[in-house]
């Protein structure tokens, strides 16, 4: 099986840190990373009103069904989508191919800034991410959870 | 594919329910989502026509409780199982950590069973996975109804591994949760392998 994605506290403050400055940068009204298949990394800004879990699934199925639209009309896929609403709009992009970048923001910001500071942001995620990679690839990084025993299994549902 | 966070100490799984059209993936979702205590569960998301057939996927986020400090989180999917959503089957398969197979018990829907079967196999494999591998559970779903196939003839045709089986009644719940604490337990133990 794939191995799954795995992250620490110490790429985790890099990461919210990336994604709070962009915040920021950009204006935003929220800003949030989600893994490629759903799970949410990430939210920072205005996201306390939002039911983050839902965005990040809904996103990852979005970028899903884009993806499998670009490969019919022969493209690898499409690296950013923006959805214009009445009063909120949405930027995706897909940052180091494994996760996507989503930036909500309103009439105080423009789709030209969020994309200025999306591509820089994008960037910085993407470095880290290949971090995490390497350091899971690295030899004797082994599982996380290996220290885990049946009986810690059994026990979350015997209660 | 799960997700650990170590900062927020989260363990995150997906499930996907797989089988055919109309055989009862949504509504194993469905009372999972009703019985469970409103802190256990996120919001469900149901992604379906106007006749209330599954378009993309039905989603529920649910909280098992705590292992060694972590909790642990599992996302439920569902695929659309008309045969004509193959596409959208395969992109929810992206990253599963384990899979049911909700079978249609009845005999009508037999060959409808074995062909989504099939097409599970080779929409896993498309993605890197092996369905002799993966954690995988099987449900005989609608033992209610009159005109169903035996257990052993289904056991025949279905689940010639022998995985863990389990009989339901989707819509009153029977089987419900003991086919998704199997599958839970078999995703957590395989995290414990290094899967």
């Amino acid at each position: 099986m794939n191995p799954g994605l795995v992250i620490y506290e110490e790429e985790f403050r890099k990461i919210s840190g990336i994604c709070d400055r962009l915040t920021r940068d950009a204006s935003a009204r929220v800003v949030f990373l989600v893994d490629k298949n759903g799970q949410l990394i990430a939210a920072t800004g205005q996201a306390k009103n939002l039911d983050t879990t839902s965005l990040a699934s809904l996103t990852a199925g979005n970028v899903a069904a884009m993806g499998g639209l670009a490969k019919l009309i022969g493209e690898k896929e499409f690296p950013s989508q923006f959805h214009e609403g009445e009063r909120e709009s949405l930027h995706m992009s897909i940052v180091g191919g494994r996760v996507v970048l989503v930036v909500i923001f309103d009439a105080r910001s423009s789709l030209g800034l969020v994309r200025l500071r999306v591509k820089k942001a994008g960037e910085e995620l993407a470095r880290v991410f290949e971090q995490l990679s390497q350091r899971q690839a690295a030899p004797g990084a082994q599982s996380p959870f290996a220290e885990i025993t049946d009986d810690d299994i059994d026990n979350l549902f015997s209660a | 594919m799960s997700f650990i966070n170590y900062s927020s100490r989260e363990i995150n799984c997906k499930i996907v329910f797989y089988g055919p059209g109309l055989c009862g993936k949504t509504t194993n979702l469905q009372y999972v989502y009703a019985r469970t205590t409103p802190e256990a569960k996120g919001k469900m998301i149901s992604l379906a026509t106007e006749t209330e057939r599954t378009l993309f996927f039905d989603f529920l986020p649910l909280s098992l409780g705590e292992i060694r400090g972590f909790k642990t989180r599992f996302h439920l999917y569902t695929v659309p199982g008309q045969v004509f959503y193959d596409a959208s089957r395969k992109l929810i398969l992206k990253g599963v950590d384990g899979v049911v197979f909700v079978a249609d018990s009845q005999i009508e829907r037999m060959e409808a069973n074995l062909e989504s079967v099939e097409n599970l196999r080779v929409n896993l494999a498309e993605q890197g996975y092996d369905l002799n591998r993966i954690p995988y559970v099987v449900q005989y779903n609608k033992r209610d109804l009159p005109n169903v196939a035996t257990v052993d003839e289904l056991r025949r045709l279905l689940n010639p591994r022998g995985v863990p089986e389990f009989q339901a009644v989707a819509p009153t719940g029977v089987g419900v949760f003991d086919t998704l604490k199997s599958v839970a337990k078999l995703v957590l133990t395989e995290l414990k392998r290094g899967g």
